[in-house]
């Protein structure tokens, strides 16, 4: 695509970087038909070829975000299936990365908005915070209805609805330790990443991780000082807090590794692996960092792409279908497509692939608490699509599509990580 | 880049009007279904022919075929000229709008309204994509034909407008031969319906005149085209040329013996090379031309036909043959022709010229395009539907360079006369749209354009509907 850039606007290497993505796109529309928002709404403005041109015209014309480009941008899941059916490899990622960072830079959204993300922000990342607020949210539960009836509380509202009503106790899994390897000297040594939300709300996913693990023979590290991998305020566009999320877990893992040497740094939940996969293209520009984070960002592994490398061995069939359900920052984010199918089949479980499985089901993040109608339709489409398929229960690799689609089907959905525990060794799910 | 296309003046009398019209059409249409910011319209100012853009005055987005017609009816009241859009991935320019004209995009009319597979029709909406259909019924072991490569994203109202062609046409036809019926809105807001489930309608075949008569004769609305019970089986193989002189003859070798396979597809070696780095299908890279044929049926008819095709690829000295072995294999091979022209971005920016012609000349085509774009100091890639003669020169250039773009028009130019004076024609499926308008001419004699034009002119006697594009902006009649 043509652009138009001055030498004084390339000098930015954020300008610069846009400008190359931008001219791999010959403008060819296939990806508007892989896109969720575009299936769903009908219009290119909500496609990624319309959001391409609107952040090539914002940019080119150094131009504050406005009101319309902001709406579009927003309504953008950051799903990447664009990026999966693009066949001219344009870099939607990054580049709808630099136009958030630009829009939280030069506008100035709503009081109502600003609030609702000031404290997604200031809560989400932090364990204890959102254990706390999810406390809270359940003795205000009676007042959702009247809190989404008030448009400046609406998100609010919203949010306690996604509030989930039973809270897990706190769980040991999350406390750093080093888990010893089952049966004398480890195979391997691995850093497992807790995570920000997923401990608080399915704790069983990591306590089912490390005992898979240290059954197998690795060792695993939690460690101290680790925290949240930077990606919910990165997807804000509130870049200085994900970098600063991105330089601290660096530096805990790369001290880990000095220690006593690290195969892998292990994450269950794929929103994360995508963003700590991408550490070392977030902080290039950071010359202390650059080198550190690109090698982190090489340790970083899905654990279904590491216990692939463990190869587990073959157990008998156990009559019971499950519906894989492939999050996006995994085969879109992460292109990770059939590791995860093939280690369920291995273990015994029958696999059904549900249609439309290149689309979202409205999780995305925080986008079901910020665009809660898109969202809705969204997961009923993805429900409708698993229930046909009949399963006895629905696996996936992130918590977000766990929260979204638990909250519209009765079957239930685990990690894929819970149903691998469970086929060698580990207790059955508590959810079967 | 000095642009050498024209588009009709705005009508100033429209443009005076903007305000107002936009208020009107806003009465129009439900809320979100209008677009009239400059920032939103922008997005629409081109398609896939993005060398060309002009700003829309308004993007209406209707979500019924009643808000169509109240749209035209309006327009044509007022003579707003109108530009229809179906997923604005028109290669020719058909979808980019002038400064006076209201788009009328069907991008929220995309619900399969009938499956009838007793009858092996589908009913459709416009905004359909051309794969939807297939998806649709895939299960039941249908399929709808004509497959461009664009599929994914391209709607059936598109296809219709275009006339749409794609790699199975070889055996299957193109849009025309699988259209049954079409609800179409005419320009002052009737609707009229043409055809319907039968083969044939008493009367003119005016469903005929419609499909690809590039939005100007009406919108269509809803579409009702055939289903095709899919093959027992189907196998794309892949033959490997030392010489692309060699793999053009061998083309029309095959064709001439009276061998029809479902589609032979050629790539050359730039090709192949753009596609195999994208889709990872196993073309091979050490030959300068490739066929991928595709036979399909039972397997003792595939092997029977693919007998006949290899003896005819072995006397043009064929270098190496590869079956696909499976199911995923044979995607791989499909996906990556048809994400080329896209995968093609990777490398250049292009313009994909759609010159047909008879096969006895494919050779010669081929080698003065090669000529003809290397005299212009640039590369060309192609790839294209080599059973029908349909080709589609890829010409790289820097579209950030206004000389290079400049060069790169004129030798399409060059080749799409080439292919006329070779017996060929223009277009095989991607419509003359704004980019061969001034062709036209090199094509047709005056008296034959009259004619189209006196056709046009019965559907839309003040040319409102999609008015720059097909003919040449001299010699029409006075609105």
């Amino acid at each position: 695509m043509q652009t138009n850039f001055s030498p004084e606007q390339l000098a930015d290497p954020h300008v610069a970087e846009s400008e190359k993505i931008l001219r791999k796109c010959v403008h060819c529309g296939f990806c508007t038909a892989t896109c969720p928002t575009y299936v769903v709404l009908g219009d290119e403005l909500d496609s990624p070829r319309g959001r391409i041109y609107l952040i090539k015209d914002m940019l080119e014309n150094g131009r504050a975000a406005d009101a319309e480009t902001v709406a579009h941008i927003d309504r953008c899941l950051s799903c990447l299936s664009c990026m999966t059916t693009c066949p001219s490899g344009v870099d939607y990622m990054h580049l709808v990365d630099h136009a958030r960072v630009h829009i939280e830079k030069t506008y100035k959204r709503p009081f109502k908005d600003r609030l609702a993300r000031a404290v997604i922000a200031a809560t989400l990342p932090y364990p204890s915070r959102f254990r706390l607020a999810l406390r809270a949210a359940d003795v205000a539960r009676p007042f959702a209805d009247l809190l989404k009836r008030i448009p400046f509380l609406k998100t609010f509202g919203v949010m306690l609805d996604l509030a989930p009503r039973a809270l897990p106790t706190a769980s040991g899994a999350a406390k750093p330790a080093v888990y010893a390897a089952k049966g004398g000297v480890p195979r391997g040594r691995v850093a497992l990443l807790t995570g920000c939300a997923q401990p608080v709300l399915k704790p069983e996913i990591n306590e089912a991780t490390i005992r898979l693990l240290t059954g197998q023979g690795i060792e695993v590290v939690v460690s101290a000082g680790e925290g949240c991998c930077g990606a919910l305020v990165h997807h804000m566009g509130r870049e200085e807090e994900a970098l600063k999320a991105a330089r601290r877990n660096v530096d805990v893992w790369l001290k880990v590794a000095e220690e006593d040497g690290l195969d892998a740094i292990v994450i269950t939940a794929s929103g994360c692996g995508t963003t700590i996969k991408d550490y070392g293209h977030m902080l290039r520009l950071d010359p202390a960092y650059a080198e550190k984070a690109a090698k982190v960002s090489v340790l970083a592994k899905d654990i279904t792409e590491y216990l692939a490398e463990l190869g587990l061995p073959e157990q008998r069939a156990r009559g019971m279908t499950v519906a894989y359900h492939s999050a996006c920052s995994m085969q879109h984010g992460q292109k990770i497509t059939n590791i995860p199918k093939q280690l369920l089949k291995r273990a015994g479980f029958t696999v059904r692939d549900p249609a439309e499985g290149h689309l979202c089901c409205g999780s995305a993040g925080t986008y079901n608490i910020l665009q809660p109608e898109i969202s809705a339709k969204l997961k009923a489409r993805k429900v409708k699509n698993i229930e046909a398929t009949k399963p006895n229960v629905i696996a996936t690799g992130n918590i977000g599509c766990i929260t979204q689609i638990a909250s519209g089907t009765t079957i239930p959905i685990l990690h894929t990580v819970e149903l691998l525990d469970w086929a060698y060794g580990g207790p059955r799910p508590t959810a079967l | 880049m000095p642009e050498t296309i024209g588009f009709l003046k705005p009508r100033q009398a429209v443009l005076d009007r903007r305000r107002e019209i936009i208020a009107d059409l806003a009465d129009l249409l439900p809320e979100g279904c209008l677009i009239s910011e400059e920032r939103g319209l922008k997005p629409f100012e081109t398609d896939a022919f993005l060398a060309y853009r002009r700003m829309p005055l308004a993007v209406a987005l209707p979500e019924t075929t009643e808000q169509v017609a109240a749209v035209l009816k309006y327009c044509s009241r007022y003579g707003v000229p109108v530009v229809p859009r179906g997923a604005g991935t028109s290669l020719s320019g058909g979808a980019i709008p002038q400064e006076d004209a209201v788009v009328i995009g069907l991008s929220k009319m995309s619900r399969i309204l009938d499956i009838d597979l007793f009858n092996r029709t589908a009913t459709v909406q416009a905004g359909v994509t051309n794969l939807n259909i297939s998806e649709a019924v895939g299960a039941d072991g249908f399929f709808y034909a004509p497959d461009p490569s664009s599929q994914l994203a391209c709607t059936i109202g598109g296809n219709i407008g275009m006339n749409s062609g794609g790699a199975h046409c070889l055996k299957y036809g193109v849009t025309t031969n699988n259209l049954l019926g079409v609800r179409m809105v005419l320009f002052d807001g009737t609707v009229i319906e043409l055809g319907g489930k039968a083969l044939d309608a008493p009367g003119y075949d005016l469903l005929g005149l419609v499909c690809g008569s590039e939005g100007q004769l009406g919108i269509v609305t809803e579409a009702t085209v055939r289903l095709i019970a899919k093959p027992e089986g189907a196998r794309p193989v892949l033959f490997g040329f030392a010489s692309s002189e060699a793999a053009g003859s061998c083309v029309a070798d095959i064709i001439g013996s009276g061998i029809i396979p479902v589609a032979i597809e050629f790539m050359d070696k730039p090709a192949i090379e753009i596609c195999e780095a994208f889709a990872h299908a196993g073309y091979p890279l050490d030959v300068e031309a490739l066929l991928i044929v595709e036979v399909e049926g039972s397997e003792p008819e595939m092997d029977a036909m693919l007998e006949g095709i290899i003896e005819i690829a072995r006397r043009h000295g064929v270098a190496t043959i590869k079956e696909s072995q499976s199911a995923l294999e044979a995607a791989l091979i499909w996906k990556g022709r048809k994400s080329a022209f896209g995968a093609t971005g990777r490398v250049a920016d292009y313009i994909c010229m759609d010159g047909t012609v008879p096969l006895s000349q494919l050779s010669h085509v081929l080698r003065r395009t090669g000529e003809i774009v290397a005299g212009y100091g640039l590369r060309v890639a192609n790839v294209f539907h080599a059973g029908d003669g349909n080709m589609h020169p890829l010409i790289l250039y820097n579209i950030n360079d206004s000389e290079d773009a400049a060069r790169a028009e004129a030798a399409g130019n060059d080749i799409l006369k080439l292919c006329v004076d070779a017996g060929g024609c223009l277009t095989g499926e991607h419509g003359v749209g704004i980019e061969k308008r001034d062709l036209m001419l090199h094509q047709y004699s005056r008296a034959d354009l009259d004619q189209q034009m006196a056709a046009r002119a019965a559907f839309d006697p003040d040319w409102i509907m999609n008015p720059s594009k097909v003919f040449p902006l001299e010699g029409r009649p006075a609105a």
